[in-house]
């Protein structure tokens, strides 16, 4: 879980997750397109999110694909949310939602 | 692999034997246990029907083996019976894949359907991080997970 955790304190890896998760198994160019960093400095945070295992890759051909993969956080959810009420935690977080108008 | 299809890919380690996670995704009684009272019904072999079930044996989802390389490797043709939209959208095939690393095995699920804004990937992408979160308690554990709320 110190894995996760210490992936997940970064800005950077966290938007890659969130290009991943609005659109999944993209290649490293692809992630790479909007972003205004080496392919080097992309390829290095991306080790480190496959390492925390919330990344997962697959070769297709040529290509080598990325996908997110939530099983890890999911882990931590039931870790520390898992037992009370799911759906008022959830309510909280629309209502959050909601009064701040991010997008989700 | 065609820029139409919709995939999807989950990984979990798990602290057992290749054996007894095949038994685990392949076993009625035990996929009760950590599937949410859900089972399925299948002699996981190439060609023979499979079909998913709620506790009453209502049919949720159904299809075929497509390959199988115990306990290494499964392929399902799987489409939802139960949501029309969903039924809709014809057959995804998942494909299961357990792989020995040191004490530890890699569990991969994928599931692909060739179709895109896929709802019934929507539907499924909500289900397998709690399905696998569960699998892992229940064999580090021998517990799984209570039912989420809601």
């Amino acid at each position: 879980m110190d894995l996760v955790f210490k992936a997940l304190a970064d800005e950077t890896r966290r938007a890659l997750l969130d290009r991943l998760h609005a659109h999944n198994g993209q290649t490293l160019n692809a992630l790479c397109g909007e972003l205004d960093m080496t392919r080097q400095a992309v390829a290095k945070h991306l080790a480190i999110l496959e390492e925390a295992n919330l990344i997962a890759t697959r070769r297709e051909g040529r290509e080598k694909l990325h996908f997110i993969n939530p099983v890890p956080i999911n882990e931590i959810a039931e870790r520390w949310i898992g037992k009370f009420e799911r759906h008022r935690v959830r309510a909280l977080a629309d209502l959050k939602r909601n009064l701040e108008k991010e997008e989700p | 692999m065609t820029a139409t299809t919709e995939k999807y890919v989950y990984v979990t380690y798990i602290r057992t034997t290749p054996q007894k996670l095949w038994d685990a995704l392949t076993q009625k009684e035990f996929q009760k246990k950590y599937w949410f009272d859900m089972y399925q019904d299948c002699d996981w072999k190439a060609g023979a029907k499979w079909s998913m079930h709620r506790a009453n044996g209502d049919v949720t989802d159904a299809g075929e083996i497509v390959e199988v390389e115990a306990p290494r490797r499964a392929v399902i043709r799987w489409r939802n019976e139960f949501r029309p939209e969903l039924t809709a959208e014809g057959y995804a095939t998942c494909t299961y894949e357990i792989a020995q690393e040191g004490e530890l095995c890699k569990l991969t699920v994928l599931h692909e359907i060739a179709a895109t804004h896929s709802k019934f990937i929507e539907a499924v992408s909500g289900g397998w991080p709690k399905i696998l979160s569960s699998l892992k308690t229940l064999l580090e554990t021998g517990a799984a997970l209570p039912r989420p709320a809601g």
